[in-house]
């Protein structure tokens, strides 16, 4: 018999610490392979977040770096900047990217830095015991919105994608759910697409994943993919929201 | 020999950058330090360098951040406001063990305050700026020329040191005109990174770049192997130029713009037969607290002087550590002190001291 | 022929791998518990299991590994 399913070389040995059902263990598998099948581990440069990813430089086989909360884009910039032939990508929760890090999400993107960012999206902040994030749906019940987001007080979620791919700068935008092995399959292929627009130097490239937080939505893992696919996939639609990979956005005079 | 250039010394700064090796910056427009972006602009594209127009103080320390885990000599820019944006960011590096330069073009404060020349950010990068328990290597240029020579010390000390680098200077030596010589030439033997995040190639273990420590003990012992660095460096590399201190009966401590006031009203004094002389830090960080404990035995008081409520006075008195009496004179609001007012002091404490 | 193995000690026995199986023969031990406290994941009856790799696609800590 051959192997036909094992753990990819880009990811170490050090098991995930993220709770029983997370799907950020799947996303940070589907990237390494990436990585890997793409031959990029030894030239790419990762950034990690602050948030359950915190971590994601121990898991990761690729050189990384910490970021504050929410500057992972700025960093990032600055070692491509640095290392115009290394790969380099973010990966960032929902209070990362929209909350504290909009503006440096927003101006990497309209710059067109060759970097990707992988947005993982499970309407609420893991890591410090699920409060609202930027991306909350109404009424769902938080820590910080115990009676249910009220869009009177607390305003509407932010849907990424859409509001990215009006920036010139973007390559390539997909929002892609991890919620069935049918979507982990789409998934991996945006993540192929948007580090594959890098190493040709299209411009800058996001993959919104949306994801669970099984502990802080208070279901079981299994629940809680239900509740994704009932919840957040007609709010957060999936697609494509911006694909210029062929000319790419930069001008070469 | 180098040839003398008259520059304004933001220019100078920022030519002085390019000449140590460094071809990445990262800044954001605030008066009075904009002519050091402009310059870069100008320059970095023309030599395949970056300049890069952050959205903020805040992105811009954090591309240096990166620019810097990478491996590369990465500086910014900024004035007192901006730099309060860039606690978090400088706190990160200093954490993460990175070199890098930053310049603080001081204007006054607090909150927007004025345009105008001022000191009032000494405690800010003396104490460490940022949260934590850490330190910055501080210079502080007093002429155009050290706008210049200090570039080329503090990105060698940050490289040695693995930690970040402050130039503080303010708005009047950063619009000011005179010649300098860029005798240092252009640097091109940078030291090695071997902990660099630059892409292992699959021919080494992969670097982590963080400052993430979650087990105490771990995190106390690298903090305290830092602080053992830092020891290492007061003793080392605290320099002061010291003027006609050997016979002084007062010696006014200053640095920066204040200096060379100090410097003019000194003489002045000495004019009159009134023994004064003048400690000037270069370093702020490591401060030269060696030279002021020493000549505390032979001065009979000490004065300092600066453009704010007086925040370096502080470092005075404990280098002096009560021997003698240490006076503090300052305007602060982007007002200049001039000689007449400081000579007047002289006069006021060396009148009273009997 | 085809074969999945956990990794008994990286399971959390969240349980995604029984959702994904299309042969239904993917479950969670009922009476095993891993040095976590965790029930891991077990396949009794290996001789149904076609190689597919749905299991190991969803599973979140890597822990399974598919021959074929």
């Amino acid at each position: 018999m051959a192997v036909v399913f094992e753990k990819t070389k880009a990811l170490t040995d050090i098991p995930f610490h993220y709770c029983p059902g997370c799907t950020h263990g799947i996303i940070h598998r589907l990237v390494a392979e990436v990585l890997d099948e793409l031959n990029l581990t030894g030239r790419t440069i990762g950034v990690a977040p602050v948030g359950c990813a915190v971590f994601a430089y121990n898991y990761f086989n690729c050189d990384m770096i910490e970021a504050a909360h929410g500057r992972a884009p700025a960093v990032a910039t600055g070692v491509k900047r640095a290392r115009p032939d290394s790969i380099v990508f973010t990966y960032q929760g929902d209070g990362d990217l929209a909350a504290i890090g909009t503006a440096e999400t927003v101006h990497s993107a309209t710059r067109g830095e060759n970097i990707t960012i992988i947005f993982v999206n499970n309407a609420i902040y893991g890591m410090t015991g699920g409060q609202m994030a930027p991306t909350t749906l109404p009424g769902q019940i938080t820590q910080t919105t115990p009676y249910g987001r009220d869009t009177n007080t607390a305003g509407y979620p932010v849907r990424i994608c859409e509001m990215l791919s009006t920036l010139d700068g973007v390559a390539y935008a997909e929002r892609v759910s991890v919620d069935t092995v049918k979507n982990i399959a789409t998934a991996k292929k945006a993540v192929k697409k948007a580090f594959t627009a890098q190493v040709e130097g299209k411009g800058f490239s996001i993959v919104e994943v949306l994801s669970t937080c099984p502990t802080n939505w208070g279901l079981t893992p299994i629940e809680a993919l239900d509740w994704l696919r009932a919840n957040m996939i007609p709010y957060y639609p999936l697609g494509v929201y911006k694909d210029k990979t062929e000319k790419g956005v930069k001008h070469h005079d | 020999m180098a040839d003398k250039v008259l520059m304004k010394g933001n220019e100078a700064l920022a030519e002085a950058a390019i000449k140590a090796g460094c071809r990445h910056f990262f800044g954001y427009p605030i008066t009075p330090q904009t002519e050091i972006s402009a310059h870069m602009s100008k320059r970095m594209p023309k030599i395949g360098g970056t300049y890069l127009q952050a959205e903020s103080e805040i992105a811009a320390i954090n591309m240096v951040l990166g620019a810097a885990a990478a491996g590369v000599r990465a500086m910014t820019s900024s004035s007192s406001p901006g730099i309060s944006l860039k606690s978090e960011g400088v706190s990160y590096i200093a954490g993460s063990d990175l070199p890098c330069l930053i310049i603080d073009v001081m204007r006054a404060g607090p909150g927007l305050g004025g345009i105008q020349p001022s000191q009032s950010d000494y405690w800010q990068v003396t104490r460490a700026l940022g949260h934590g328990d850490f330190q910055l290597l501080v210079f502080a240029p007093s002429t155009v020329q050290e706008m210049v020579d200090f570039v080329f010390d503090a990105f060698d000390m940050a490289d040695k040191y693995r930690m970040p680098a402050v130039i503080l200077a303010d708005g009047m030596l950063g619009q000011m005109m005179e010649p300098v010589e860029f005798r240092r030439g252009d640097v091109t033997d940078l030291p090695e990174k071997p902990w660099a995040a630059c892409g292992h190639q699959n021919k080494r273990e992969h670097n982590i770049v963080n400052s993430l420590y979650i087990d105490p003990p771990a995190l106390e012992k690298l903090v305290q192997e830092r602080y053992k660095k830092y020891e290492q460096i007061k003793e080392t590399e605290q320099k002061a130029e010291e003027y006609l201190t050997e016979d002084a009966d007062i010696i006014v401590v200053a640095y920066g713009a204040s200096a060379r006031i100090v410097k003019s009203a000194v003489n002045s004094a000495r004019k009159l037969g009134l023994k004064a002389g003048m400690i000037r830090p270069i370093t702020l960080w490591p401060f030269p607290d060696k030279v002021i404990t020493r000549r505390a035995d032979t001065a009979k008081a000490f004065l300092a002087v600066e453009m704010s409520m007086g925040q370096m006075v502080d470092d005075v008195r404990l280098a002096v550590g009560g021997k003698k009496p240490v006076h503090f004179f300052g305007r602060t609001g982007g007002i200049i002190p001039t000689p007449a007012e400081v000579l007047e002091q002289i006069k006021t404490i060396l009148g009273g001291a009997k | 022929m085809a074969k999945m193995t956990v990794n008994e000690d990286l399971c959390k026995g969240c349980g995604l791998c029984t959702t994904a199986c299309p042969k239904k023969i993917v479950h969670l031990s009922k009476h095993r518990l891993n040095a976590k406290g965790y029930h891991p994941a077990e396949v009794i009856e290996m001789e149904k299991c076609i190689g597919c790799a749905m299991c190991a696609t969803i599973c979140p800590d890597v822990a399974i590994t598919v021959e074929r």
